[in-house]
């Protein structure tokens, strides 16, 4: 008995209906029809039982490589079918990707928030504890103490805010000038040795385009053994140039008159007259005051702390001495920055903050550097 | 201060150049301001003689002038002064030139279609003085072609700015006996011949406030001539920025500029029997020179004679007693007062003068014979008359200090070793004695000399504080340690993670006007006694009122979406009259949350939703435990009733309030559309135990996965949803790790009156899966802890 099958014929035929298949359900389709138990190419491996030993010899590879075709055949077809179907979905999800994304606003750190971090880490380094007081003081802490007696023609200088109400202490309650009276509730918290600086408000009646009524003082203080003016002029030197970023930093000091220090030092730094691309001619420090296109500016005073307040801090001026100085940060942050109104810094307009302030995450660190390149 | 050159040079002898002494000023000290050259300010004008005049074709009043210049051909000049003719010899300003009085700049022009090639001048217009009724008229000799600078004499002025501690550089020789301490020249003596009085001083002199007048010398000066001051005299005290008046009054002023010595000169017809220092009588009043009447009480000084008061003591004379040009006889008054006297009368009268600033700060107590020998002899010399014997009533305080000085000092203080000898040169050239043992005593204009270390002030600030160098600080060994107190830390942690989270930090007045203070103040706000404005008066009793106009300000220029904040103190009242000022964070919100897009529709209005979120992260960085806190009300009147609510741990303790502004609020800031707030009180926040370094509790993650379940119940729709997820998530705490609303319905399904609130719950199994009895458990509890709210779950 024989039933010729052309084999090749019928997988020609089954391929051609394969490759014709244009979706997945035809695929199954086919599958089942070929493949499955009923199917065509099944019913071919069924015959082999049938078969006599030889015959099965013969056809058997046959049929086998005939159903290993076909399988194959739907499987690619069906990987073909499938990647074309995704790419058509993905094809469809296209989105124009230069349409904006959602916007997150941008904060921003004030410059002289900013300017106090970075105070706060130069001087960290030097061993400087940050302190802080009250602004509405008493004219003990603020006068008195730091050796400006009622009478002290000084006190008039100060331009001075005062309240009504009358202090613990009986005295006249008041805006603090500077942030001396930090110095004096230093001491008489923490005694000596002390190293503290105090960035805070302070107030003066005073009104004009490089004077607002408050303003942002830091004041430093060290009282130990042995301290003379050659340390003062080293820190502020240090400080300025670890502030600055620049070695070029040369202080001229002059003698000065502050009821709290004695001797009294004045400090004048040496800039140079830069012309920018704007055709602005600015201030940027560095360099000798006295060479060509130099000049100097008074950026701070200082001393040595007066044997008075000394002892006015509950210290025996016989044992302990010391220096202390006192500087603006808005105008710190102004040389620095660049900003050229000080009046801009307390209008919080979100404009000039926006490009002024700092990113939260640019925090000053002695390892990064204090500063932040624009 | 102001003086001239050749006053300077009067006391010092020196050769050295104007920029030398003001280099040598500022490095001892006396700050230089400003130098004011006049050969500057008169370049470009020259002595010229008119040669012709004759009338201008075009205009009446002007002539046209034919110039000799002194080199080249004559000039055409148009000139309309009523003096110019032929013959005048005059200044006249060349093309180039910048007229001093306008800051014009002269150039060849047209007047009235006559060419003019320069522009002879008034005094007024050279600055020399006031006249403009004609052009200079300069004596006939003067040389033509002389640059008028040089003719005339370029004298510079030095501006120096004198430190309150030393009245005696507010006298020329002061300065120079500085400068010649630092080895700017010599310094002269003092040229005087004690004149010899030829009468009995005819007025009786006392002092009868010892205390506020301890000494009062005076003399008798009769027969002067009093009129306008010679030139020499005018041009002194121009240079020192006062106004000449009459040789009397001029000297006086002379004296006090020169030697820092104020003195006073009464005309002695218009005095009436003794004259004396007294305090001034309840209702007694002076009419002084500065033309204001001035009433005095009995805590101030006055010098006064039988009939009243004519001069308050140290500070001004008075209208009535002053020279005049028809005084003959002067009574001279050089009196020491007692500086805080002077100081305290100054104030309550608000009356400055150069008189006063020097005796506040203390004029030289040994200087008052000596002062008036000086006076005395100008008078004499300019004014004529004769002198009478001196009156002495009181004693000056002639003590000044004695110092133990170590000349070590100048390096252990100063920072700079100085030679003794070096040192005692220099203290004996600005007038200290030093003895063998560097016991130093002070001079009588040095009032200001205490102790040791003003010593070394003197030495160092001579010797040059150039030469200090610097000497690092010793450090500690090891890593820096850290410096910033806890407090400290948190401030600056909670200022980044809010601009982290888009808020723009901002810097306001601690000062307010009252009633946006008083709106958002509890109790009195700190209100100023002399405020710049009334805008900026009263202490800020929150943050909110100093952003909320800074928020007005950015909406009217514009900005259509505003995040702001700022941390500061805001102002309050302790104990006892003390300040409380407590560290506080405010936020505002106005404007769009987020402007219409292409994805997200209209544009969205900030809600109470945005603040409580910044509340709640804000706190969180703080260290603040925000699972533990309360959401209830009384925020405030400032705040929608309905949209506002204070954060609170435990019932008493506040850490923030937010919400919606009230409109009543808005609108006295003239804020328009809704505003968001919050306000942190970062004082109230409790100090996390440990918080100090980076340890951490033992962690390891849950072995087996978490499990949620979602509950909705039905409530009253008044019933806070936060109060129901609290219930829920206390319900089981060994097992519930989280639960989170998700949906608040109202509507179809729901009866009137209640609202549907869905929970997700999480649960966390510890060491086996749950079974069916154990999730009935925990779901059981729910339900029950619910319950106890009037919440009933949905089927």
């Amino acid at each position: 008995m024989g039933t010729f099958v052309d084999y090749a014929a019928t997988g020609q035929a089954a391929l051609a209906e394969i490759a014709a298949a244009e979706d997945l359900d035809t695929i199954e389709q086919l599958r089942v029809a070929f493949l499955g138990k009923q199917g065509s190419i099944s019913g071919l491996l069924k015959t082999l039982g049938a078969m006599s030993p030889e015959q099965r010899q013969s056809e058997g590879p046959q049929i086998h490589a005939l159903r290993e075709r076909v399988t194959t055949a739907l499987a690619e077809r069906k990987a073909a079918l499938e990647s074309a179907a995704l790419e058509a979905r993905l094809a469809a999800e296209t989105v124009d990707l230069t349409l904006p994304a959602p916007e997150a606003p941008r904060g921003s750190v004030h410059p002289v928030s900013q300017v106090m971090d970075e105070l706060a880490e130069i001087f960290a380094d030097l061993g400087f504890a940050v302190a802080t007081g009250p602004e509405i003081e008493d004219d003990w802490h603020n006068f008195t103490a730091l050796n400006m007696p009622e009478s002290h023609p000084a006190r008039a200088m100060h331009d001075t805010f005062y309240f009504p109400d009358a202090s613990p202490a009986g005295g006249k309650m008041l805006l603090r000038t500077h942030t001396s009276p930090v110095q004096i509730r230093s001491m008489l918290q923490h005694g000596a040795p002390l190293r503290i600086i105090a960035p805070g408000r302070v107030y003066r009646s005073d009104s004009d385009a490089t004077h607002t009524p408050m303003f942002h003082q830091v004041e430093g203080i060290v009282i130990d053994k042995g301290i003379h003016l050659g340390h003062l002029k080293w820190t502020l030197e240090t400080f300025l140039k670890a502030f600055f970023e620049r070695d070029d930093i040369v202080l001229r000091l002059r003698p000065s008159y502050f009821p709290f220090t004695e001797p009294s030092v004045e400090v004048d730094v040496g800039f140079a007259l830069v012309t920018g691309p704007d055709g602005r001619t600015r201030r940027a420090l560095g360099g000798h005051g006295d060479d060509p296109g130099h000049g100097w500016m008074e950026l701070l005073g200082s001393g040595m702390v007066n044997r008075k307040v000394i002892a006015f801090g509950g210290l025996d001026p016989d044992e302990w001495q010391g220096f202390a100085f006192g500087i603006g940060v808005d105008r710190l942050a102004m040389l620095k920055y660049g900003m050229d109104d000080l009046r801009a810094f307390f209008d919080g307009d979100q404009r000039w903050l926006s490009h002024y302030g700092f990113s939260a995450l640019d925090v000053p660190t002695l390892s990064g550097g204090v500063g932040t390149p624009a | 201060m102001k003086f001239s050159l050749s006053w300077l040079k009067d006391y010092l002898d020196t050769q050295a150049t104007v920029a030398e002494i003001a280099a040598a000023l500022n490095a001892i000290g006396l700050e230089v301001e400003g130098i004011e050259d006049p050969a500057a300010k008169l370049a470009g004008f020259r002595v010229a003689r008119v040669l012709t005049a004759a009338p201008h074709p075009n205009a009446d009043k002007l002539q046209v002038l034919t110039v000799d210049t002194g080199a080249g051909e004559p000039l055409q000049v148009v000139c309309g002064a009523p003096n110019a003719r032929a013959g005048l010899v005059g200044v006249l300003g060349l093309p180039g030139a910048t007229v001093p009085v306008n800051g014009m700049v002269l150039k060849v022009a047209a007047v009235r279609g006559v060419e003019s090639n320069g522009m002879m001048c008034s005094t007024r217009e050279l600055e020399l003085g006031e006249d403009h009724d004609g052009i200079i008229e300069l004596p006939a000799d003067a040389p033509v072609g002389t640059p008028f600078a040089e003719y005339h004499g370029a004298d510079p002025v030095f501006d120096v700015a004198i430190t309150p501690n030393r009245p005696d550089c507010m006298g020329v020789y002061g300065i120079a006996r500085d400068l010649a301490a630092a080895g700017l020249g010599a310094l002269k003596p003092l040229a005087m011949e004690p004149a010899t009085g030829t009468f009995p001083c005819p007025v009786d002199i006392r002092t009868d406030d010892p205390e506020g007048c301890p000494a009062f010398h005076g003399r008798v000066i009769r027969g002067v001539t009093n009129g306008p001051s010679p030139a020499w005299l005018q041009d002194r005290l121009k240079s020192a920025g006062q106004r000449p008046i009459s040789a009397l009054v001029d000297l006086t002023n002379y004296v006090m500029l020169g030697y820092g010595r104020p003195a006073h000169a009464y005309d002695l017809a218009k005095l009436t029997g003794a004259v004396m220092a007294r305090r001034a009588r309840e209702g007694e009043t002076c009419l002084a020179l500065n033309g204001k009447e001035y009433a005095l009480t009995p805590e101030m000084t006055v010098i006064a004679d039988q009939a009243g008061v004519h001069d308050i003591a140290g500070i001004m004379g008075g209208e009535h007693s002053g020279c005049s040009d028809g005084t003959t006889d002067v009574l001279l008054e050089i009196a020491y007062f007692d500086p805080e006297r002077i100081g305290a009368t100054g104030r309550a009268l608000n009356l400055t003068s150069d008189a006063r600033s020097r005796f506040e700060r203390g004029v030289d107590p040994q200087f008052l014979d000596t002062g008036l020998e000086l006076l005395t002899a100008l008078i004499l010399d300019t004014c004529g008359g004769e002198a009478s014997d001196v009156v002495r009533a009181g004693q000056p305080p002639l003590a000044t200090a004695v110092v133990a000085y170590d000349p070590g000092l100048a390096e252990t203080l100063g920072g700079v070793a100085i030679p003794a000898s070096e040192q005692r040169r220099i203290l004996t050239a600005l007038g200290f004695a030093v003895a063998e043992d560097w016991t130093v005593t002070a001079p009588g204009w040095r009032p200001d000399v205490a102790g040791a270390p003003d010593l070394v002030e003197e030495v160092v600030r001579i010797w040059g504080l150039d030469n200090v160098a610097s000497v690092p600080l010793p450090r500690a060994d090891g890593v820096a340690r850290p410096t910033a107190t806890p407090a400290q830390k948190l401030e600056r942690r909670v200022r980044r993670a809010a601009a982290a989270r888009g808020l723009n930090e901002a810097v306001t007045w601690s000062f307010l006007p009252v009633d946006e203070a008083a709106a958002f103040a509890e109790g009195a706000p700190w209100v100023l006694d002399n405020p710049i404005s009334e805008d900026l008066k009263a202490m800020r009793p929150s943050l909110l009122p100093g952003l909320l106009a800074a928020a007005r300000r950015n909406l009217d220029r514009g900005a259509g979406s505003l995040r702001l904040f700022e941390i500061g103190r805001r102002y309050l009242r302790g104990a006892d009259g003390a300040s409380d000022e407590r560290l506080t964070l405010g936020v505002v919100l106005a404007g769009d949350r987020t402007p219409r897009g292409w994805a997200t529709g209209k544009a969205q209005a900030f809600d109470a939703f945005d603040a409580k979120a910044e509340a709640l992260a804000l706190l969180a960085e703080a260290g603040a435990p925000v699972d533990s806190l309360q959401v209830m009300g009384e925020a405030g009147p400032q705040f929608h009733p309905g949209q506002s609510a204070t954060l609170r741990l435990g019932p008493k303790t506040v850490l923030a309030r937010f919400g919606m502004l009230h409109p009543t609020t808005a609108k006295a800031f003239d804020l328009t559309g809704p505003v968001a707030v919050a306000e942190l009180f970062l004082d109230a926040i409790p100090a996390r135990r440990g918080a100090v370094g980076f340890a951490r509790a033992a962690y390891a993650p849950p072995a087996l996965q978490p499990v949620t379940r979602d509950f909705a119940f039905l409530i009253p729709a008044d019933k806070p949803a936060g109060d129901l997820v609290r219930a829920v998530r206390g319900a089981d705490k060994v097992n519930i790790v989280s639960a989170r609303l998700f949906d608040d319905f109202r509507g179809q399904g729901v009866p009137e009156g209640q609202k549907s609130l869905a929970i997700e719950v999480t649960l966390q199994p510890t060491d086996k899966s749950y079974d069916e009895a154990a999730l009935k458990a925990i779901t059981d509890k729910v339900t029950a802890a619910a319950a106890k709210l009037g919440a009933v779950l949905r089927g």
